[in-house]
């Protein structure tokens, strides 16, 4: 039993549990307080995720390696970011709680559990303590009817999907007579065909996790919860349980059914296009800034799934940087959505960003720079993003997700131009002034974004050690 | 290292982009802001093209070889490198690129009121990305700045342009996003194939014709529109019209020349058989450009969409050049590139003097200025004769080599190029008639200024270069001469290779 193994998801689970204590046993309003702490600790869990050793632990069913180093790195990233994104915001809304924080807390300790995972029943574990927290959070602002719709209509949803994963994974035990990804794998390799049973189990685990990432056709739910969750929610939802999601989709496709290549990747060559082109489309038509995030996030997992399904190492090194330069770029743009605020009342519309070109340049630069790079123009970092996905499509020989890839890409171009274009060729109000904290979100993502093209070596290394973990 | 014994193409790229950065900075009052802002991009586009000046004195004529060679790893796991030089086909463009944005930031002095300081960091990032284009000696630069371009390019129309301005900043945007998108897929495949984004050393690989057929239209989509052909050229004259005079300067001087450079670095060295199988086509399609805008153009009430149209007709004159394949055609074309790139601008430049004064481009809003603004209609009149072509202007040498070139490859493409330069002295000269000569029409017209020493300033070295180029065009030929005949050499060894399979 190697329990220092898990040392950093240990440390999130005290530090949440304390967390509790403290919130609930004084009188006084300790909000800030646990913000601050929640955020000390995921930091140290960031540290000690870095100095995390490899190996395998509890029987098999947990592992650490460059994989899931870099993973739960960007997923500790990513709700950090949400953290420090939401809380000028809660304070402005009347939601500073203290279950606040202690949700993401939990969220991210499901995250990192989730991608550690190397058994089907740790991987349901984490993405359950993961969607619980996040089926509550989406609900937060409890006396708004819109927030609790979304928190229902995503705990509805979500919970068909948990089934659909329990079923599948009932079919692939029943199969394999295991649960561990490692006996699986093996289970697989040593049958001559592909046994119909298997194929139908693997289907049905995959349908589960394109829900949890919002893919074609299992998107649905996403406008919806996105327009009405309090908006830091949404960039919550957008950045780390969406990379989290795609780390473990990769490693269950990779991993344990690794040998059926030929089996997943129809499914996900259509579930990259049929993403790609309606996140594309449906974007054009919107007028709620965050509905139209919703769908550019759609059309951004298509991009990254065109990574995975031409099942390349190079498909899923460019799937891996294609999430990191999407988490940093989504959490800014997010952040200036939290900061759309006038006089004191928060907007969500496109229209509402009129002017600022004017009002408030800096912010309107970055979100420039933010609407940009998702657009994948040169030399922004999401441009590098599409570049390794198409690169490897091409590679691949896989034409016809490269060629939609480029025209969604353009389609959406406008879309994300509509945007620029209404903060600086319109004229409109100021904002109220931004917290401090956005600021620092800000220009901590928009200097990532736009000197990404300068530093890349170290993302590519590091993307590229994880799929040399995560392959072998 | 290189000739001038320092990075020199980098600091030429970068500068700019330094400037704006000081820009940005810049804090205080408005007016004070403004001011600074405008002196700081003027002396940093001063002090690039003064050091680019060093590539005309340095730059050897003798060689078709790449210099001022830079190389540094950048992304080497992929064969990505950062890669800059010059050949005599891209040594021009750079010169070109620096002595055109200090010209456009001088004239936007006092056009420019609103957002001084945006504009003139957008106008130093787009220095940087034009000079970066034509030094890039790696496909993936290449293709960062080739896109990077549009970006100050939406926001100098979209925000400084004129009632429409919006609709002609997405046009220009998204056309040329959607042609350059598939040119990235080709630039991928090209990199798949090579295993390097090297373009001196993709000049190495052959690449089967059937894949060169796929290869050339992915190229073409994105040049075709940039340059811009006939049918996709619809996106240049409400660019134009709607742009600040600055913009449609930088846009018709040098964005328009990227999609022909493209053609010629990549489509006629990496991709011999289909350019030749194409080349009918391309004719056609040039051919069309040529005399059917220039109708349009006799058409037009509107005095920058008649330049715009022009354009059209100037660069269709260039593409029917490159794809003469020979050596007059090319170095005519390239020759074509350059003084269109100063005629026209100095044309745009010519109605925004007017635009300034009076607030209209509408031609039947002018008329006798010649007699309120000679020193006006006199500097007019000699960029109107460098449209048309007359002899001893810029104009002439580059179509008269392309005529020239097009009668070896086609008489018939000769003629076409012909009847375009007729056209063209029809449309500038009726132009010029309307709005200089005749009566006097409208009694507040008698009021104007005729140029003032910021306006001659401005005017002055593109006087200098249209006249030079036209008096004695082999200062400028002798660049790309060596250049040009590898080009050419190198595609007809090609072509003398037997045919492989598959075409």
């Amino acid at each position: 039993m190697n329990w220092t193994l898990v040392l950093p998801e240990l440390v999130l689970a005290t530090a949440g549990l304390a967390a509790l204590v403290a919130g609930v046993l004084p009188r006084r309003d300790t909000s800030f307080a646990i913000n601050m702490g929640v955020f000390g600790a995921m930091l140290l869990a960031a540290v000690l995720v870095l100095a995390q050793p490899e190996g395998t632990a509890f029987a098999g069913q947990y592992v650490s390696d460059d994989f899931t180093r870099f993973m739960k790195l960007l997923v500790l990233a990513g709700a950090a970011l949400g953290l420090l994104v939401a809380m000028d915001w809660n304070v402005k809304e009347g939601l500073s709680k203290f279950e606040f924080p202690l949700l993401l807390l939990f969220s991210s300790l499901g995250m990192m559990v989730m991608v550690s995972a190397n058994d089907l029943i740790a991987l349901y574990l984490g993405l359950e303590l993961l969607s619980l927290s996040l089926y509550v959070i989406a609900a937060f602002n409890r006396d708004s009817e819109r927030s609790a719709e979304a928190g229902l209509k995503y705990f509805i949803l979500g919970s068909l999907a948990s089934g659909l994963l329990l079923y599948g994974a009932s079919l692939v035990y029943g199969f394999a007579g295991s649960t561990n990804f490692d006996r699986i794998a093996d289970a697989v390799g040593a049958t001559e065909g592909v046994p119909f049973g298997l194929v139908v189990g693997l289907v049905f685990v995959l349908a589960a996790l394109a829900f949890k990432v919002s893919a074609v056709p299992f998107h649905m739910w996403t406008p919806d919860v996105y327009e009405g969750a309090p908006t830091p929610v949404t960039a919550f939802f957008a950045s780390a349980p969406k990379v989290a999601a795609i780390a473990l989709l990769t490693r269950v496709a990779a991993g344990p059914f690794g040998e059926l290549v030929d089996q997943w990747q129809q499914v996900l060559i259509l579930a990259s296009l049929g993403s790609m082109i309606l996140g594309a489309l449906a974007a054009i038509g919107q007028r709620n800034i965050k509905r139209l995030m919703a769908y550019s996030s759609i059309g951004h997992v298509g991009y990254a799934l065109m990574g995975l399904a031409v099942g390349s190492d190079l498909g899923i090194r460019g799937l891996l940087l294609y999430m990191a330069i999407y988490l940093f770029t989504n959490v800014g743009a997010f952040a200036v959505l939290v900061a759309m605020r006038r006089n004191g009342r928060a907007l969500e519309g496109i229209d509402d960003l009129a002017g600022l070109g004017k009002s408030d340049p800096a912010m309107a630069l970055a979100m420039t720079v933010f609407m940009l790079s998702m657009a994948g123009i040169p030399p922004l970092a999401g441009f590098f993003g599409k570049l390794y996905v198409f690169l490897a499509a091409v590679y691949g020989g896989y034409w016809v997700l490269a060629v939609v890839g480029v025209l969604t890409s353009a389609v959406s171009a406008y879309y994300y131009l509509r945007v620029i274009k209404v903060m600086y060729f319109d004229a409109g109000d100021a904002f109220d002034a931004r917290p401090t904290s956005i600021s620092v979100v800000l220009a901590g993502t928009g200097l990532f974004t736009v000197f990404f093209f300068a530093f890349p070596a170290p993302f590519l290394a590091a993307a590229q050690a994880a799929v040399a973990a995560l392959v072998g | 290292m290189n000739a001038a014994g320092f990075p020199l193409l980098s600091l030429l790229t970068f500068l700019p982009l330094v400037g704006a950065g000081i820009i940005l900075f810049v804090r205080g009052e408005e007016a004070v802001v403004a001011s600074n802002a405008r002196w700081t991009a003027l002396w940093t586009s001063l002090i690039t093209f003064g050091l680019s000046l060093i590539l005309w004195f340095q730059f050897d004529k003798s060689t078709a070889d790449f210099q001022f060679v830079e190389q540094m790893s950048w992304m080497p796991e992929f064969g990505l490198g950062y890669h800059m030089g010059v050949d005599g086909i891209s040594v021009l463009f750079v010169l070109l690129s620096t002595a055109l944005t200090p010209l456009c930031i001088l004239s936007s002095w006092e056009a420019i009121q609103s957002r001084v300081r945006e504009y003139m960091i957008a106008f130093l990032v787009l220095e940087t990305m034009m000079v970066g284009m034509f030094s890039s000696l790696d496909v993936v630069m290449f293709y960062i700045f080739f896109e990077g371009v549009l970006i100050p390019m939406f926001l100098i129309i979209g925000v400084w342009g004129g009632a429409r301005r919006v609709y002609a900043a997405y046009k220009l945007f998204l056309y040329t996003l959607l042609g350059s998108l598939l040119m990235l897929l080709a630039m991928l495949v090209l990199w798949y194939q090579a295993g390097t984004t090297s373009i001196p050393a993709l000049f190495e690989l052959t690449i089967a014709p059937s894949t060169q057929v796929w290869l050339f239209l992915a190229f073409f989509a994105s040049f075709a529109v940039k340059v811009p052909m006939w049918p996709v050229h619809t996106w240049l004259p409400d660019a134009h019209v709607e742009a600040p005079t600055a913009g449609s300067v930088i846009l018709a001087g040098v964005l328009l020349k990227m999609g022909a450079y493209g053609f010629l670095r990549f489509s006629l060295p990496l991709l011999p058989q289909a350019t030749e199988w194409f080349a009918p086509l391309m004719f056609a399609l040039s051919v069309i450009a040529v005399v059917y805008t220039s109708l349009v153009a006799l058409a037009q009430e509107d005095m920058k969409k008649l330049i715009a149209y022009s354009s059209v007709a100037h660069m269709g004159i260039v593409t029917i050049g490159i794809f003469t394949l020979n050596h007059q055609g090319i170095s005519g074309a390239i020759f074509q590139m350059l003084s269109h790139g100063v005629v026209s601008g100095a044309l745009f430049l010519c109605v925004g003097v007017l635009y300034d004064r009076v607030h209209s481009r509408e031609i039947a809003r002018y008329g006798g200025v010649a007699k309120i603004m000679p020193g006006y209609a006199l500097v007019f009149m000699l960029f109107t004769m460098g449209s048309v072509a007359l002899p001893g202007t810029a104009g002439f040498p580059g179509e008269f080599l392309v005529i020239v070139g097009a009668w070896n490859a086609n008489p018939w493409v000769a003629f076409g190029a012909a009847l375009g330069m007729i056209l063209g002295a029809a449309y500038m000269l009726y132009l010029y008639r309307r709005v200089v000569f005749s009566k006097i029409t409208r009694e507040d017209l008698k009021a104007l200024l005729d140029l003032s020493p910021r306006e001659y300033v401005t005017f002055a070295p593109l006087i200098l270069l249209t006249l030079w180029m036209g008096i004695y065009p082999s200062s400028f030929l002798s660049f790309f001469e060596a250049s040009v005949a590898a080009l050419v050499s190198r595609h007809e060894a090609a072509m003398a290779l037997p045919r492989l399979a598959g075409m």
